[in-house]
């Protein structure tokens, strides 16, 4: 190597990566210079980790040039990249809970040899602590660690093994707002001292915060290549990461809401993390009316959702036509005609080695006419099905298929027409098109329309934004579990609504 | 160049196929089997025809082995119930004692006097042994339920409680004379058996079949008709499934867990009630040879399918009675074993195929090595 060193740390050209049916890089670029960090923005499934799991050596790319230092490199596992100083930091740790800090980090180590000499080895970790003011007792257990703390172990596995380049997937998803701060404080003091980080994120605010530089992504294009972040608005961020698309011609009529259906009211939940997931939300959805929810993912839609059907605990209120649901069984919610379209499909939604008929009766099995006393009436339930095969046009051999054999749309549509044929009150639908194809995409959201026009009240939870000023009559903004501000859907402003996705108020935004 | 692959099944496999490979897989393991005796320097044929002649070839030694496949089908129903929840129930055993205790203590306490109507005798014995089983079930259950409790561990850990808690009663409260035994019951409290018949028709002398096999078989077709018709076999098996989907669906989990664990105790406790009014007719130390473990073995092969149960106890019955009569015993658990191993093994056929793939020929480079 000459002397005047290559001013990049990582230069990726041209990177594609192509799944079976999926191109989830196409032709990307980015260049992480040394000693900066550098921000990799873009929504879920933009194709972010992708990419860094090629640097990482994780996937091979299906073409194009990955340089370190100046030097062409061909990974083919992740250990070449960590010989070349690449360390990634997952979003789900690997730690062994039952074994120490120190341990944790020696862990598949050649050094020590036999005898783990862990006295010695903890003053090691110490010294590497303080040298990047990452602080965490090496002789706990990772049981016994906080998240953030536990974040901090990972980092230093990554740093023991001498990485110059630290990837790291969406750290802060994990931690809570004071852990963010600290943990933005770690990373300048890291980058201070010569490493170079590739910082995951779809925050707005922490990305303006912290990176020099950003590269955006959007299904798996750049729409920004190693822009300087100085001089970039949130605003223009929001754009360059939700970008504007084609919107399907949707045809809403309008139409006068009814009644209040559901009314929520100061409620409160935690997440499975033991977070803060709703703090204080309030709303209301009408009959004949679709409600959407707009939000970056992890904001708290989920867990509203799942206070809603009664599958979650909270604190405040939830009536249905008048009904508490609260805190009740979700059998409860189901009796006051809630209907439900899960945001996991395959985990909550179905059951995957049942069939067609059977998953379609999930719900009313109770009832006459499938059910009659103590028994089911496999004949009836097998006509419904047929019926509703036909009508919502699910492609499969019979109703007697599995439903794990079956695509993500049609399953989509399985559980569309059992959460419909309900003839439902109020209908939650989390994240109803997500992954799907475009004819999917619109048969979906016809039906969609077609319960509110029958006088439905829909919750409609997307992260679509297209999709939410097509469909929803009025838009509520979610962000860290608190509703930012409730607005017409016809008057409607993309940035104004991206914004509030990231932090502002509705008020500070006129 | 042919070269052989394995690749994962991506279409159905027909319907026959996981019977056909079962059988097949049983068929090949008495082929092993023959094949060990023979490298051991014994005879197979000889072997498999003492063998044949000691379980089916009578209907003497047939009905015995109908006795022995009884209680197999019980527990082995017990643990298809537990099983298609995904319910890990390794307590058929203490549940099999509980239900035989409780059975007992009709006519050791006695509830009933001994003079009683044998039907109402056989009847509050068969409802205490229910009563029993479920008791046992419930406890697991319930700290599952309740405390997230491994059901794994506590089942496993109430099998002893249970047989320790027997010998208790046997030894210090109802023992026969200092014997590790009660008093043999009265007639009132015995199933009626063939042999009983012996006196109008002599084909039956000497038949030790008893009503429990009955029993048994109406249990079988219950257990079926829950788990294919009613709702809550529905609900059992969605929630086997898939937990989340079930509790999405308004399903009471925690209450399925508990009814399920009693209703998978109150099978195993009526095999226990079986064994003693049918069998030994008292209470005795060690009345089941690990029935209740060889149960989690016959549902497992039975692919938690009850008529299958059925079938499976039945060649178990056979395997249990021919280790009575072959020398050296040990080779009836050898041949349990062995099938075992090739019933699991043969789960790979269901789901990878094997092809032969046809290379095409490598590029000679000038030099052709001969």
């Amino acid at each position: 190597m000459n002397n005047d060193s290559p001013p990049y740390a990582v230069e990726m050209e041209n990177i594609v990566v192509r799944f079976p049916g999926v191109l989830a890089n196409d032709h990307v670029n980015l260049t992480l210079k040394k000693g900066e960090i550098h921000a990799l923005l873009g929504e879920n499934g933009a194709g972010k980790s992708t990419l860094m799991n090629t640097l990482a050596g994780l996937y091979r790319p299906t073409s194009g040039t990955i340089k370190v230092f100046g030097e062409k490199v061909d990974f083919g596992s992740p250990g070449d990249a960590i010989e070349k100083g690449i360390g990634m930091v997952h979003q789900h740790f690997m730690l062994v809970p039952t074994q120490t800090v120190t341990e944790n980090i020696l862990l598949g180590l050649d050094e020590p040899r036999f005898f783990m000499h862990l006295l010695e080895y903890d003053k090691k970790v110490l010294a590497l602590e303080e040298q990047y003011g990452l602080s965490v007792d090496p002789t706990a257990k990772i049981w016994q660690l906080s998240v953030g703390e536990q974040q901090r172990v990972e980092i230093l596995k990554t740093l023991y093994r001498g990485a110059n380049i630290l990837i790291l997937d969406e750290p802060t998803a994990v931690l809570a707002p004071q852990e963010i701060e600290e943990f933005m404080k770690n990373m300048r003091l890291m980058v201070d001292s010569g490493k170079s980080i590739i910082f995951i994120s779809h925050k707005l605010h922490e990305v303006s915060e912290v990176a020099d530089r950003v590269t955006v992504l959007r299904k798996g294009v750049v729409t920004a290549e190693g822009v300087s972040m100085e001089g970039l608005s949130k605003r223009d961020l929001a754009e360059l990461m939700v970008g504007r698309t084609v919107v399907f011609a949707v045809k809403k009529k309008p139409q006068e809401a009814g009644d209040v259906v559901l009314a929520v009211d100061n409620v409160q939940a935690i997440n499975n993390k033991g977070i803060t997931a709703l703090n204080g939300v309030s709303l209301d959805v009408r009959s004949g009316e679709i409600l959407g929810i707009a939000g970056v993912s992890g904001n708290g839609q989920s867990e509203l959702a799942e206070v809603i059907t009664g599958l979650r605990e909270c604190k405040g209120s939830i009536r249905v036509n008048g009904k508490e649901v609260a805190n009740k069984p979700p059998i409860e919610a189901i009796k006051s005609g809630v209907s439900h379209v899960p945001e996991d499909r395959t985990r909550v939604g179905s059951a995957p080695t049942m069939s067609i008929t059977e998953n379609t009766i999930m719900k009313c099995y109770r009832l006459p006419p499938v059910g009659s006393g103590l028994r089911i009436n496999y004949g009836t339930a097998e006509e419904i099905a047929e019926e509703l095969k036909d009508e919502y046009d699910i492609l499969a051999p019979s109703v007697n298929t599995e439903a794990r054999k079956l695509s993500g749309g049609n399953l989509q549509k399985v559980i569309l027409a059992r959460e419909i044929s309900s003839d439902p009150q109020l209908m939650i639908a989390v994240q109803p098109t997500r992954g799907l194809d475009v004819g999917a995409i619109e048969s979906i959201q016809g039906l969609l329309l077609e319960q509110r026009e029958a006088g439905t009240a829909i919750l409609l939870i997307s992260e679509e934004l297209e999709e939410l000023m097509a469909l929803s009559d009025r838009i509520a903004v979610i962000y860290e579990g608190e509703i930012m501000g409730v607005v017409d859907a016809a008057e409607a402003d993309v940035d104004e609504i991206g914004l509030m996705m990231t932090g502002a108020h509705a008020e500070d935004l006129v | 160049m042919a070269r052989i692959t394995v690749e994962k099944r991506v279409e159905d496999v027909p319907r026959w196929m996981p019977a056909a490979t079962s059988i097949f897989a049983v068929v090949a393991a008495f082929v092993i089997v023959g094949i060990i005796l023979k490298l051991m320097g014994g005879e197979p044929f000889t072997v498999a025809k003492f063998f044949w002649n000691a379980t089916f070839g009578s209907w003497g030694t047939f009905s015995d082995t109908l006795v022995k496949a009884t209680p197999l089908i019980l527990v082995g129903l017990a643990c298809t119930v537990a099983f298609t929840m995904k319910l890990w129930n390794i307590g058929a055993e203490g549940q099999f004692y509980m239900g035989a205790f409780f059975a007992s203590l009709v006519v050791l306490i006695p509830i009933m006097p001994p003079d009683s109507p044998r039907i109402l005798v056989i009847l509050t014995m068969m409802v205490m042994g229910l009563i029993g089983g479920a008791l046992w079930g419930f406890i697991p259950g319930f700290l599952k339920a309740r405390f997230a409790v491994n059901e794994i561990i506590t089942t496993l850990m109430l099998n002893y409680i249970a047989i320790l808690w027997n010998n208790f009663w046997i030894f210090n409260k109802w023992s026969d004379a200092g014997f590790q035994m009660t008093p043999t019951f009265e007639k009132s409290a015995w199933l009626p058996r063939l042999s009983d018949l012996a006196r109008q028709y002599s084909f039956f002398s000497g038949m030790t079949l008893h009503a429990g096999f009955i029993i048994a078989l109406i249990a079988t077709v219950v257990v079926w008709w829950i788990l294919k018709y009613s709702k809550w076999g529905y609900e059992i098996k969605l929630i086997g499934d898939n937990k989340e989907a079930a509790r999405y669906a308004g399903i009471n989990i925690t209450r399925n867990i508990i009814l399920v664990f009693m209703f998978s105790g109150a099978l195993a406790g009526l095999a226990g009630m079986i064994e003693i009014s049918g069998v030994v007719h008292r209470l005795q130390e060690r009345i089941s040879s690990g029935y209740g473990f060889t149960g989690i073995i016959i549902a497992w092969l039975a692919k938690l399918n009850p008529f299958a149960v059925v079938l499976v106890s039945i060649l178990f019955g056979a395997l249990i009675v021919a280790g009575r009569e072959i020398q050296p015993s040990g080779l009836s658990q050898l041949i349990q074993g062995i099938v075992l191993f090739m019933v699991i093994s043969s789960e790979f056929f269901l789901r990878y195929q094997i092809k032969f793939v046809r290379e095409e020929e490598p590029p000679t480079k000038g030099v052709q090595v001969a």
